[in-house]
């Protein structure tokens, strides 16, 4: 086999990109024959729709179909969650099943880990999975749970066990989310929106097949799911772009975007729009008053110096140096500048604060900055949460005393739910 | 490089970092800060000439090595990690930034070598008592005397000003005001004329003197009237450079809190273990981390001559200005009791760190100066 290259990668996608895409194919039946190819998913195992390709080169071949604009296969969502976890620690039948139509969009995920008693605790869940009559059947209630009425299937993590130690009774499955066992509900936000989803399961089925890895394994399984998770929000920024080009496959990408990226409309308003800061102090006026320059100026101080900050540790990524603390950081920097900046625009509001909607500036795009902001120091781990783990991972400090670990299950005290 | 070190600038900061360790530790530090001149001629020279620090971005026509912005940022902040007690910031920022923005071939050619060499200590007089940092609060005059100038008035808060063997002095012509008028001079330290008196200052580790000009002869340096640029762009300069010197000092002070916290041991437990340290440690390193980021930055930005220079060095010393006095605060307050004591090292860097806040603006006035420019061109 001939070595590969960065030149050798580049031409040889080049070359079937070239002669395969065609943006007036179908969205599925494109993206299987990509999937055929190989070049869809080319980090991928050979067996599994993959060319064993270097997470390495993988940007190459992605540089190549923004150069032609072939539509890439779907990666939006839990779905990619999912196609990471079921390849680490899926049997080849659970690949069989479940890789091709991730792959092509045509299925839906959603992950069923939050419980309205374990948060922040997620090895916490008291969802229970027992066996019965060659089933698992499933009883608990899950929550945050985006896209939920939308999934075909979900990636739960239940408790199997309760005599072992939280972290040891956990089992992971996968749900199929059509059934009658399962109830979805909206979960209305404080912010009007109803982004995610309440999941109660009675008496739900999963045949005994669609366990991922063993019994009691649950835990390790959820932590390859969280891992990819913490590395995916980049990806799913850029995708959400699409494409303004004409073609049949571009008309069903954009309408798989519309629906995907429906839920998130109110996330740059949870960041609290920096980007809006400058416009809406010299269109009220703040501009000019020397205590909201202040405070303008230490939102985009900040601001800036975050972003400077991420680009440090991408650059120590790219050049692969071990990262610096400078890679840990950017989640709770973050939620600093979202509540800052929050503030700005109250100050900058003035007495129109105390209005909503169309009655209010921008239609209510300022008002609902102050309305979603407080999600961004809790949603995908609290403020609290990530200065332990950068004080525990980065800077070493002893960990926090556990008064479960060693513990049966069932005698840790815990929430008590229904 | 706005986001990373090269492997070479990575290899002379872990040398620099070594050197310091071992011949700047803190029990030399207070030695030198109880000291009127505040560092040792001899011990300076030495350690100078091994490592060539003056000489780092002077053009190596003038006997220098000619880096950049990037390297000598290194050097300050492994400087102010070690709050090391010597004339670099007077003579190698402040003096040699302005010979350099300001002079004339001729004139770099004959001050710019000494400087490099080590055996020329130079600083920059351009405050009054107003206390102002821009050339507008500039009130001492220079008038032509013969064939050379006259300097009258006063100079403030100059840096190693009791010592420094060359002193640049920002002057105007009388009855000129603003940004007009302006000219840079150069003074030796025992000019005729010339009176020096070390202030007693904050921070024990960065001396500084008042000085007073009687008839005091001067050697112009660089076009008569035209100093007003050159001297923003020196500021700039300084001010990208003491933020970098600041990081380093935030940096060590977090560092020396968190060795201490994972020591100290309360109620059986180490303080480590307790939440409230480490939320405390976690807040500590974002936002040292992100002044860092914008200190780097900075010193890139000079070194790529970006247009938006001085807001973006505006921005770092905000930054850092709140960063580094934000992380004494707590570093004092997490080493307890003991924080507070002069025996304890924390107060080195809490000075300087207050006496850094300050110095050449603190983080106020460099946040409306950042806005000052991002709205210069909006309409009125």
């Amino acid at each position: 086999m001939s070595e590969l290259t960065e030149a050798s990668v580049r031409a040889e996608a080049r070359a079937w990109l070239e002669a395969n895409w065609n943006p007036n194919y179908g969205l599925v039946e494109w993206r299987t024959k990509l999937i055929e190819s190989g070049w869809g998913a080319p980090h991928w195992p050979k067996q599994w729709y993959g060319r064993d390709l270097p997470v390495g080169l993988v940007p190459v071949v992605d540089e190549e179909f923004a150069r032609i604009g072939a539509i890439h296969v779907a990666k939006a969502g839990i779905r990619t969650l999912a196609a990471a976890t079921i390849l680490a620690h899926g049997t080849d039948l659970q690949k069989e099943k479940y890789l091709r139509r991730i792959l092509t969009g045509e299925d839906t995920w959603c992950q069923l880990f939050s419980e309205p008693g374990s948060g922040s605790d997620v090895a916490g869940a008291v969802t229970r999975a027992e066996m019965k009559g060659n089933q698992w059947i499933i009883n608990g209630q899950k929550v945050w749970t985006t896209s939920a009425h939308k999934a075909h299937w979900g990636l739960l993590l239940a408790r199997t066990d309760w005599d072992q130690p939280k972290h040891r009774g956990l089992s992971y499955f996968i749900l199929d989310m059509k059934q009658p066992g399962v109830d979805v509900h909206p979960l209305r936000q404080m912010n009007g929106y109803a982004s995610f989803n309440q999941v109660f399961m009675t008496d739900a089925v999963v045949p005994p097949d669609m366990i991922v890895a063993n019994v009691g394994d649950g835990w390790a399984v959820t932590t390859t799911t969280l891992m990819h998770e913490r590395r995916g929000a980049d990806s799913l920024r850029s995708w959400a772009r699409g494409s303004d080009k004409p073609g049949r496959a571009y008309d069903e990408e954009r309408a798989e975007i519309a629906t995907v990226m429906e839920p998130y409309k109110w996330y740059p308003q949870r960041a609290g729009r920096v980007d809006l800061i400058m416009p809406r102090a010299r269109e009220t006026g703040a501009i000019n008053d020397p205590v909201a320059r202040q405070e303008i100026a230490k939102v985009l101080v900040m601001a800036r110096s975050a972003e400077w900050t991420a680009r440090r540790a991408r650059a120590a990524q790219e050049q692969g140096r071990p990262q610096g603390p400078e890679g840990s950081l950017g989640k709770l920097i973050s939620s600093h500048i979202a509540r800052a900046a929050a503030r700005v625009h109250t100050q900058m509001l003035g007495a129109n604060a105390l209005l909503t909607g169309e009655d209010s500036p921008m239609h209510g795009v300022v008002a609902e900055i102050l309305v979603s902001v407080p999600a961004s120091s809790i949603a995908g781990g609290t403020d609290e949460i990530q200065r332990n783990i950068i004080s525990e991972r980065v800077l070493k400090m002893p960990r926090e005393a556990s008064v479960d670990t060693g513990k049966p299950f069932r005698d840790v005290p815990r929430n008590t739910v229904g | 490089m706005k986001f990373s070190f090269s492997n070479e600038q990575q290899e002379f900061r872990e040398v620099l970092r070594r050197f310091l360790t071992d011949r700047a530790p803190t029990k030399e530090v207070r030695r030198l800060m109880e000291t009127d001149a505040g560092y040792e001629r001899d011990g300076w020279r030495k350690l100078n000439e091994e490592l060539g620090l003056t000489a780092v971005r002077i053009p190596e026509e003038y006997g220098g090595q000619g880096f950049g912005f990037g390297e000598q940022c290194i050097v300050l902040e492994e400087m102010g990690r070690a709050v090391l007690c010597a004339p670099y910031f007077s003579t190698a920022v402040l003096a040699a930034g302005a010979i350099m923005n300001a002079g004339k071939e001729a004139e770099k050619k004959i001050l710019l070598p000494g400087i490099a060499g080590g055996e020329t200590i130079a600083t920059l007089a351009s405050a009054e008592d107003n206390g102002q940092w821009d050339a507008s609060g500039v009130a001492l005059t220079a008038t032509k005397s013969g064939a050379g100038y006259m300097l009258n008035g006063h100079k403030s808060f100059v840096i190693d000003g009791a010592t420094a063997d060359l002193i640049v002095v920002l002057a105007r012509a009388p009855g000129s005001t603003g940004e007009s008028g302006l000219s840079f001079f150069t003074v030796p330290g025992d000019a005729p004329g010339l009176t020096r008196r070390a202030l007693k200052v904050m921070d024990p580790t960065r001396k500084m003197a008042r000085l007073e000009f009687s008839n005091t002869p001067a050697t112009l340096l660089g076009t008569e009237g035209a100093a007003a640029a050159p001297f923003s762009k020196t500021m700039t300069e300084a001010i990208v450079c003491l933020a970098n010197e600041m990081v380093g000092g935030a940096d060590r002070l977090r560092e020396d809190a968190l060795a201490y916290a994972m020591m100290r041991m309360q109620f059986g437990r180490p303080i480590a273990s307790f939440q409230s340290m480490k939320h405390k440690q976690a807040d500590m390193l974002v936002e040292v981390e992100l002044a860092k980021s914008a200190a780097y930055y900075a010193a890139a930005a000079l070194d790529d001559g970006d247009d938006d220079v001085a807001a973006t060095a505006s921005l770092a010393k905000a930054a850092v200005s709140d960063a580094y006095i934000q992380t004494g605060v707590h570093a004092i307050q997490i080493h307890g009791g003991i924080g507070f004591t002069w025996d304890n090292d924390t107060h080195l860097w809490f000075k300087r760190a207050k006496a850094s806040e300050v110095l050449f603006g603190d983080a106020h006035h460099h946040r409306e100066m950042m806005m000052r420019t991002m709205t210069k061109d909006d309409a009125e």
